[in-house]
């Protein structure tokens, strides 16, 4: 029998991590957290999850920068706000967790062809190119890119949407392309001059 | 009345019989849309997950445009209704986030100021056209269809500015003026699992097959819907999540049951989009159609 600690000791904490989540756009009320569970509760996918969302921001708060980057919760947050409109102390646990989906996404802390963040990145690049998305092309790429073969089970489910008119081929754009280019590259130039 | 209108990818796409029905709607009304031009798309809740302040930048673009038209913004998809709103609070509530949103516009020669009022066709369809006005268009009521109002998450949260969060009732009041019987339907505001029947398929569908049930367990002959996402979930996985009890249940916009009521055809109104015919049902219950 291999025995292994399951307390997290003071030693495993990033305090840069957990001053990044106070300071982070929704989560600057993050030490007012009562650990009072309505989060948890309130979300239709908590039982799915590693870490609850209510462990989840504790974790977080604490700066245990493993455990919440590398935990499926993040992902499966559906962006539903349940707990935001429950939480007491009017934390944005939802807008965390898009933050926490970002920094998984730049420091490679989900596991390979995992879908949801191949569907953020292929969303993001289509909205580059295109300014907008064409539905059926997009979830041709995630399934390229993750699961090929889960696309023969969609046959029949897109022969429907086609023969309904709902599944269009032709690329949906902007006229203005350059300007959503623009928009894009002008957000990340001034955002470095602020941090300056 | 006239208002700019924001349709939205899906609205162009697998949620085009949303669009169809609305505008139709709308025509009856007297209520004049005028499609917001070049417009982009909202950025969902998918962009801002790879670049949060690049998202508010998307919607703003979108915003100013409808400020330049100088109208309340319609948006009748549940995604961008909620994401156009987002952005509004965000650049308000951090200066610094509307500096870098403002200096994005600047770059591609849009006004800064993206404060129009955005607006869900039923807050204008309650607070603009009135209840009374819709009534007296009604040639076709919908006597006895017992329909379950489905709001799903993102009309109502995080920002409830024309209906109750927990409860809302917008739906059921505009539907109850074509004459339809709303059921009692508790998981109206809960999550159809979103874009999670593609990406995690046995949690989407344990999601899409608890709404489905309540839907058939308290006597819903239909399904109303005000999210693309929302409707096709819960339209194209039925058959998947049938278990003992089939499901065969007609999941359809609001906006379609309206036109129905307002004596639109129903080949105006997307109904030939469906995978279930409506006509049946119809003629079970005696109700007349165009």
């Amino acid at each position: 029998m291999k025995l292994k600690r399951v307390v997290k000791v003071e030693a495993e904490r990033d305090p840069a991590f957990a001053l990044w989540i106070s300071q982070t756009v929704g989560g600057e009320r993050i030490r007012h957290c009562l650990q009072c569970g309505l989060c948890s509760g309130s979300c239709p996918l908590s039982l799915y999850m590693d870490y609850t969302p209510r462990r989840l921001m504790h974790l977080s708060r604490e700066g245990f920068k493993e455990e919440v980057l590398s935990s499926y919760t993040i992902w499966l947050c559906t962006s539903c706000y349940a707990c935001m409109v429950e939480c007491p102390k009017k934390i944005n646990i939802t807008q965390l967790m898009y933050a926490l989906k970002t920094r998984a996404m730049q420091e490679h802390f989900y596991p390979k062809r995992f879908a949801i963040p191949v569907l953020a990145r292929e969303f993001s690049r289509m909205i580059r190119g295109s300014g907008r998305i064409t539905e059926s092309r997009l979830v041709m790429r995630v399934f390229v890119k993750t699961a090929i073969w889960r696309l023969l089970g969609f046959s029949k489910l897109g022969l429907r949407l086609f023969r309904t008119g709902r599944m269009r081929l032709a690329r949906e754009k902007v006229e203005k392309r350059s300007d959503i280019v623009t928009l894009l590259n002008a957000v990340d130039t001034t955002r470095k001059e602020l941090a300056r | 009345m006239k208002y700019a209108y924001y349709p939205g990818c899906s609205l162009k796409g697998t949620g085009r019989a949303y669009e169809e029905s609305l505008l139709a709607v709308f025509r009856a009304l007297g209520v004049e849309l005028e499609e917001l031009e070049d417009w982009n798309c909202c950025g969902a809740t998918t962009y801002i997950s790879y670049g949060e302040l690049q998202s508010y930048a998307l919607a703003a673009r979108n915003l100013s445009l409808a400020k330049q038209m100088g109208r309340d913004l319609m948006a009748p998809c549940a995604a961008c209704y909620l994401v156009l709103n987002k952005t509004q609070h965000y650049v308000r509530e951090y200066p610094w986030i509307g500096q870098i949103v403002d200096h994005a516009l600047d770059a591609i020669h849009l006004p800064k100021d993206i404060g129009v009022k955005v607006r869900h066709p039923l807050d204008i369809l309650l607070n603009d056209v009135g209840l009374e006005a819709l009534k007296a268009k009604v040639v076709h009521p919908l006597t006895g269809l017992k329909v379950a109002t489905y709001y799903g998450c993102q009309m109502v949260r995080p920002y409830a500015s024309f209906d109750n969060q927990r409860n809302p009732t917008s739906m059921d009041r505009v539907l109850e003026a074509c004459g339809a019987t709303i059921v009692y339907y508790p998981v109206k505001t809960h999550c159809c699992g979103g874009s999670q029947k593609g990406t995690l398929p046995e949690i989407g569908l344990n999601l899409i097959r608890r709404l489905l049930t309540e839907a058939q367990r308290n006597g819903a002959e239909a399904i109303a819907t005000v999210c693309p996402l929302c409707q096709f979930n819960l339209e194209a996985f039925q058959d998947e999540a049938s278990t003992t009890s089939k499901f065969h249940i007609p999941v359809l916009y609001f906006t379609q049951l309206l036109a129905l009521a307002l004596g639109v055809r129903l080949n105006e109104a997307g109904f030939q989009r469906s995978f279930i015919n409506i006509k049946p049902l119809l003629a079970e219950k005696e109700i007349a159609y165009a």
